[in-house]
C-alpha cells in the first residue's frame, strides 16, 4: 500500500470517526512511515455488520421481553454485548442458572441481593432494571 | 498524586506500541515495528472450532504478552511482571509503581474503556495500554492507538483490569525496572525474524502458522454449502475485522512487519532483507484485495459479485506466496 492509496472513508457511526488510526504505508521513495487513517470502506462494513446484528438481536430480545416471554436481565445482557455464558462469568454463577432467571416467573422471585448484583454488573439501578420489565 | 514526564506517540498496534512507549521513555531509540519485529508478532491462526462470539477464530498476531515479554529478553531489558486476584491490590500495586515514577504497562478489556469511540468497545480482553500517572483520583493513560493521551476513572479501569471471559487479564500489569547501558539489537532482530519464521513455518497442524491460510481458504470454499447466508458472511466479517479493525496497521500486521523487515535491512546492512520487505507488502496488497472482495460479499448478501470459490483463490495467493517467504527466509545465513 502505499501512502496516498491510505483510504480516509470515515467511520461515521457510534463515533467511530474520532480516531483516525495509524497505519504503515510505503512513500514514494519505497520507504515504510506511518500514515493516520479515517477508515477503510471494506473494514468499515465489517464493523457495521457486527453492531447491525447487535441490534438486531436486541430487537428481538426486547419484543420477547415486552411478550413476558424474557426477563429484563436477557435484554441487558445483549445490551452489554454479552452471552449466557460470559454473564455467567460476571455473575458467579452457573450458565444453567443465569438461564433460569430468564424466564420472567423466576426473574420476579428473585432477591433484592441477587438483582443489585446483576444491577451491578450492566452498570444501571435495580430499578433500571426492573423497569424494562413494566413492572 | 505522581507526575511522570511521559511522552506519548501513536502506533497501529496496541502491544508493540506500548513495548515502544515504554522503551522510549526509558531513553531508548526503538520503533514500533522493530518491537513488532523483534517481538516476533506476525502469525496466522485460525481455529474453526474455537467459537468466539459465535464465529470461529482468527488471528494475525502472536498471543497477547508475548511481542512484550520477548523484546525485553532479546534486548536485555529487566522487566516486573504481575498477576492479581484481588482488584484492591491490583489498584494498590499500581498506585505504588507510579508513585516510584513508573509508567505501568498493563492488559484491559476495550469494552470498559470509555474514551474509546463505541464502534470499537466489544468484549476483547487483550488490549494494553499505559498508564503513567494519577491526578485528583482519576489515572492518565497512553493508549497507543489514540492520536492523544486520555485519563479514566479508577472505578471504569478496574473494571477494564478485571474483565472476565477469554483471555481474563487478571490485572496484569509490568513495568520496566532496569536497562542495560548498551543493546544489541543486531542479535535481537536476528532471533526475532528466525522466531517468526519458525512459527510460520514449522508447526505441525493444521491451525497453526501458514498452514492455516490454507486451512481458511478451504474453510471459505465450503461456506455457501455448510451455513446458512447469513453466517456465512457473518464469518467473513469478522475476518476482515480481525484484519483491517484498528490495531492490526494495515493487512493483518503484514505492512508493520515489511516495515520492520525494512529497518533491519538498514541496521544489519543486508539487501536481501529489503527484498524480502517488498515481497511481504505485495502479499499485504494481496490480503487487503481479499479484504475488499470478502467485504463486497458482506455488504451484499445476495449478488454474486464474486463467488466464495474466488474468495478462497485470492486467499490462497496469500498463503502460496507467505509460503515461499518464509521457507526462504528460515534459510537464510546469519553471521
Amino acid at each position: 500500500m502505499k501512502v496516498n492509496e491510505v483510504p480516509q472513508d470515515p467511520k461515521d457511526f457510534k463515533e467511530g470517526d474520532k480516531i483516525k488510526k495509524l497505519v504503515y504505508a510505503v512513500d514514494k521513495d519505497g520507504k515504510y512511515t506511518g500514515v493516520n487513517s479515517a477508515g477503510w470502506e471494506a473494514e468499515n462494513a465489517a464493523t457495521k455488520q457486527a453492531w447491525d446484528l447487535v441490534e438486531e438481536e436486541l430487537q428481538e430480545t426486547e419484543q420477547l421481553v415486552k411478550a413476558g416471554k424474557l426477563s429484563p436481565i436477557a435484554w441487558y445482557m445483549k445490551k452489554n454485548l454479552m452471552d449466557t455464558a460470559l454473564l455467567a462469568k460476571y455473575m458467579g454463577k452457573w450458565q444453567w442458572q443465569v438461564r433460569r432467571h430468564f424466564k420472567p416467573e423466576v426473574f420476579k422471585k428473585l432477591t433484592p441481593a441477587m438483582l443489585e448484583k446483576y444491577a451491578t454488573v450492566f452498570n444501571i439501578t435495580v430499578d433500571e432494571l426492573k423497569r424494562t420489565s413494566g413492572q | 498524586m505522581s507526575n511522570i514526564n511521559f511522552t506519548h506517540y501513536q502506533h497501529a498496534h496496541c502491544e508493540s506500541g506500548v513495548t515502544t512507549n515504554l522503551l522510549r521513555n526509558e531513553g531508548i531509540e526503538i520503533s514500533e515495528p522493530l518491537a513488532f519485529g523483534i517481538g516476533a508478532g506476525l502469525f496466522f491462526g485460525h481455529i474453526p472450532f474455537l467459537k468466539i462470539n459465535g464465529t470461529p477464530g482468527s488471528t494475525f498476531r502472536t498471543w497477547p504478552g508475548a511481542i512484550f515479554k520477548r523484546v525485553g529478553q532479546r534486548l536485555g531489558i529487566k522487566v516486573h511482571t504481575e498477576r492479581f486476584r484481588s482488584p484492591q491490590k491490583a489498584m494498590l500495586a499500581l498506585d505504588k509503581a507510579l508513585e516510584h515514577n513508573r509508567p505501568v504497562g498493563m492488559l484491559s478489556s476495550v469494552f470498559y474503556l470509555p474514551y474509546l469511540p463505541e464502534a470499537f468497545r466489544f468484549h476483547f480482553n487483550a488490549h494494553n495500554l499505559v498508564v503513567y500517572g494519577k491526578e485528583n483520583g482519576i489515572y492518565k493513560v497512553s493508549d497507543p492507538v489514540m492520536e492523544e493521551v486520555t485519563t479514566i476513572a479508577p472505578e471504569d479501569l478496574v473494571k477494564a483490569r478485571f474483565a472476565k471471559g477469554a483471555p481474563e487479564p487478571r490485572g496484569f500489569m509490568y513495568y520496566i525496572t532496569d536497562v542495560p547501558k548498551a543493546i544489541n539489537f543486531e542479535e535481537a532482530i536476528k532471533k526475532g525474524i528466525r522466531q517468526t519464521c519458525f512459527f510460520m513455518i514449522s508447526p505441525p497442524v493444521p491451525w497453526f502458522g501458514n498452514k492455516a491460510v490454507f486451512l481458511l481458504a478451504k474453510k471459505i470454499r465450503q461456506y455457501p454449502q455448510k451455513l446458512t447466508p447469513r453466517k456465512a458472511s457473518l464469518y467473513l466479517g469478522n475476518i476482515i475485522r480481525m484484519q483491517e479493525e484498528i490495531g492490526t496497521g494495515g493487512a493483518g500486521f503484514r505492512y508493520l512487519y515489511a516495515a520492520f523487515l525494512q529497518e533491519a535491512a538498514q541496521i544489519l546492512h543486508r539487501d536481501d532483507l529489503l527484498a524480502y520487505s517488498q515481497e511481504l507488502t505485495q502479499v499485504g496488497d494481496d490480503w487487503r484485495n481479499f479484504a475488499y472482495h470478502a467485504a463486497r460479499l458482506v455488504k451484499d448478501r445476495k449478488s454474486d459479485i464474486v463467488s466464495y470459490d474466488e474468495l478462497s483463490d485470492l486467499l490462497r495467493i496469500c498463503g502460496e506466496k507467505e509460503k515461499d517467504i518464509f521457507t526462504r527466509m528460515d534459510k537464510l545465513k546469519w553471521q
